[in-house]
């Protein structure tokens, strides 16, 4: 009982973060009915530029504090990791908008492998420390313990996803994207140009992307080229945990999967007299993504969907 | 082709298939056998796949998994790790059976899903297979971890170890010629059995599940038995596969089998050419010589053109197989060598 609470609260970081990534997935799942594969090395590419861009401005002797030295850092990341949305959207989906579904799976796969090549071309296959700017105070909460940091991610996650919504309810890119994503046809025909409102779709997703890569980078305090993969898998599993194509679902899938990977982390030892570790933690993402796929396919606040081969 | 023309073809083959270890080996060196091999082991993989991504249209992304499973079951029986030492002909079997089931076991629960979803859950069930092999050394050490099982026992045949040289008629028998006909010997049984279940009513039932399940079952076919069995088929041959992996190399652990291998192999089989055997045959085969290849090519070339290494090989390695990828689905979507079908599909897909 005396972790329940710490594994709680370690849940909701990570779990914020899991629903920024997963906003990402479901935008596009939504407006084009395909898992956009190459999500987690953006996020990935969004860590990398920002500790780059900090480790830089430190050596030049730049003598800001720390996190105005990351904002700078996310200033260049995002725009960076918008760019490179579009481009994906562009060279790997657009082409291939009438094809088979294989076709952009397959495509979207090898983008992914491509990104995570380029990435060791930048910064090698280490993992890059993310540099010590960042004071790791620790606030104390009935016995459980949680660092500034941490709250500050969970709050500009909230702010962003409160963000995200007010733009898709109430503003005319939201209507439109509402619009494509129920029926392009009929949306181009009332004046929607279906193609930008897909390209700002991953835009889109790719910004919150960025900054979620940040906050994974300073959660950890470093980054390495093939973190996109785990935590873009672990994302996408949240976004189907919601309901995929919700966005609501896709923030209460991830929060939920993040607290649920932490307590099963935390009571994996327990549960199986010790047979099994905390090492198996990715396995529970994969265990309940199938749970859900097999007992409730459209995720907890999904509606029914037709049948996406 | 006329029959006289297909008979020619089979002979000349079938003599170049005989001797190409030896050419190979006496002109480019053993090296090139073993590689050679390895490709008769993907060759295996890829018709697995096939039959789960070609025949029966199930997107799976952790097919590694059952290799893993029939190379496992092959090292833990026959290596000093728990000091069983069988012979190879219950061991393969048995890992291929294994593998099967493990078929069966990913088959069960996922029958309802389709395209997208069921790659995410077949790729999170090669994750967790691995995750486990990876990890099953405590409390009870049944894998050995990361550190793998080391020393497997070669193939022995009539008390004959195919994994030292031997001498015949003056000819000295390298392991990796011999080892080459025992694979080129399975593969030819796997070709005929997918070939055969290509044109039975099994393999008619599959094409009519992928192209509309709807309508299939509304024919009378049972889709979740077919659907499982191209599962447990699929999983058997790359169970093979997995056992003669471990006896071949004598050392497996986890890395080998992650999802880059099982993506690998997706690829040899969409990019050969998605359910057509000979095509998938020759993807498995290009992807499995092309990088090595380019592994000999690609150091002396930058050093030749820039006077330094910018990217080292597996690092270009991997930049072109994901490169290739990309670039094969937007200009060849169907394949090096698609069948009929398939053309047909993408050109009407391309058109309209």
């Amino acid at each position: 009982m005396d972790i329940f609470l710490q594994q709680i609260l370690n849940g909701l970081v990570l779990g914020s973060i899991y629903a920024l990534i997963a906003l990402g997935y479901t935008m596009v799942y939504g407006i084009m009915g395909l898992i956009n594969f190459a999500h987690g090395e953006v996020v990935m590419f969004g860590a990398m530029v920002t500790i780059t861009v900090v480790t830089s401005l430190m050596n030049a002797g730049v003598a800001l504090p720390g996190p105005m030295l990351v904002l700078i850092g996310l200033l260049v990341a995002i725009p960076a990791c918008m760019l490179l949305g579009y481009s994906i959207e562009r060279v790997a989906y657009r082409p291939l908008r009438g094809a088979p579904k294989l076709a952009p799976l397959i495509t979207a796969i090898g983008l992914s492998i491509v990104l995570q090549q380029v990435a060791i071309l930048i910064w090698g296959r280490n993992y890059i420390p993310f540099p010590a700017i960042l004071d790791h105070e620790t606030i104390e909460i009935f016995g459980a313990t949680i660092t500034k940091l941490q709250l500050g991610i969970v709050a500009l996650c909230l702010l962003l996803m409160i963000g995200l919504l007010v733009v898709v309810e109430k503003t005319k890119l939201g209507r439109a994207m509402r619009a494509t994503s129920q029926n392009p046809a009929v949306a181009s025909l009332m004046g929607v140009n279906v193609n930008t409102i897909i390209s700002a779709t991953f835009v889109m997703g790719s910004a919150l992307g960025a900054i979620a890569g940040v906050m994974v980078a300073t959660n950890y305090d470093q980054a390495h080229y093939y973190m996109g993969f785990m935590i873009g898998l672990k994302a996408f599993t949240a976004a189907v945990l919601g309901g995929i194509g919700n966005l609501g679902g896709a923030v209460a899938g991830g929060i939920l999967l993040g607290i649920i990977e932490s307590l099963g982390a935390g009571y994996i030892g327990d549960l199986t007299g010790g047979f099994l570790g905390s090492h198996y933690q990715d396995i529970f993402a994969f265990a309940v993504l199938i749970v859900v796929l097999i007992f409730r396919p459209s995720g907890l606040l999904g509606e029914k969907m037709a049948d996406r081969a | 082709m006329d029959t006289n023309k297909k008979l020619a073809v089979f002979i000349a083959s079938a003599i170049v298939l005989a001797v190409l270890p030896f050419v190979v080996g006496n002109t480019l060196g053993n090296s090139w056998v073993r590689t050679i091999d390895f490709a008769l082991l993907y060759v295996m993989l890829a018709l697995g796949l096939n039959i789960v991504v070609g025949f029966a249209g199930l997107l799976d992304l952790g097919f590694i998994a059952f290799y893993a499973v029939g190379a496992y079951t092959f090292a833990l029986l026959g290596s000093p790790h728990f000091d069983i030492h069988l012979p190879f002909y219950i061991s393969i079997p048995l890992g291929a059976g294994l593998a099967a089931m493990f078929g069966l076991l990913l088959g069960t629960p996922v029958l309802k899903l389709k395209g997208d979803y069921l790659a995410i859950v077949t790729l999170g069930f090669g994750e967790i297979v691995r995750i486990f092999m990876n990890n099953l050394n405590a409390p009870v050490n049944i894998t050995n971890g990361p550190q793998g099982i080391n020393l497997i026992d070669p193939i022995q045949i009539g008390g004959v170890s195919l994994g030292k040289a031997i001498e015949v008629f003056g000819f000295s028998l390298n392991p990796v010629h011999m080892y080459y006909y025992v694979f080129l010997f399975l593969t030819v049984v796997v070709v005929i059995m997918v070939y055969r279940l290509q044109h039975s009513r099994i393999g008619r039932a599959w094409v009519a599940m992928r192209e509309d399940s709807i309508a299939a079952a509304a024919m009378g076919l049972n889709i979740r038995n077919i659907k499982l069995l191209a599962f447990a088929l699929g999983a058997l041959s790359g169970g093979v596969a997995g056992g003669l992996f471990a006896t071949f190399q004598g050392f497996i652990s986890p890395e080998s089998f992650g999802l880059l291998e099982s993506i690998m192999i997706l690829a040899m089989v969409v990019l050969g050419g998605m359910g057509h055997i000979p095509g998938v045959i020759l993807g498995a085969v290009v992807l499995t010589i092309a990088p090595e290849v380019l592994r000999d090519v690609i150091g002396p070339l930058q050093m030749h053109t820039f006077g330094k290494m910018i990217v080292d090989p597996e690092n270009a390695r991997m930049l072109l197989f994901g490169a290739a990828m990309v670039i094969m689905m937007l200009v060849r979507p169907e394949g090096m060598w698609p069948s009929k079908r398939r053309a047909a599909e993408f050109k009407d897909a391309k058109k309209g």
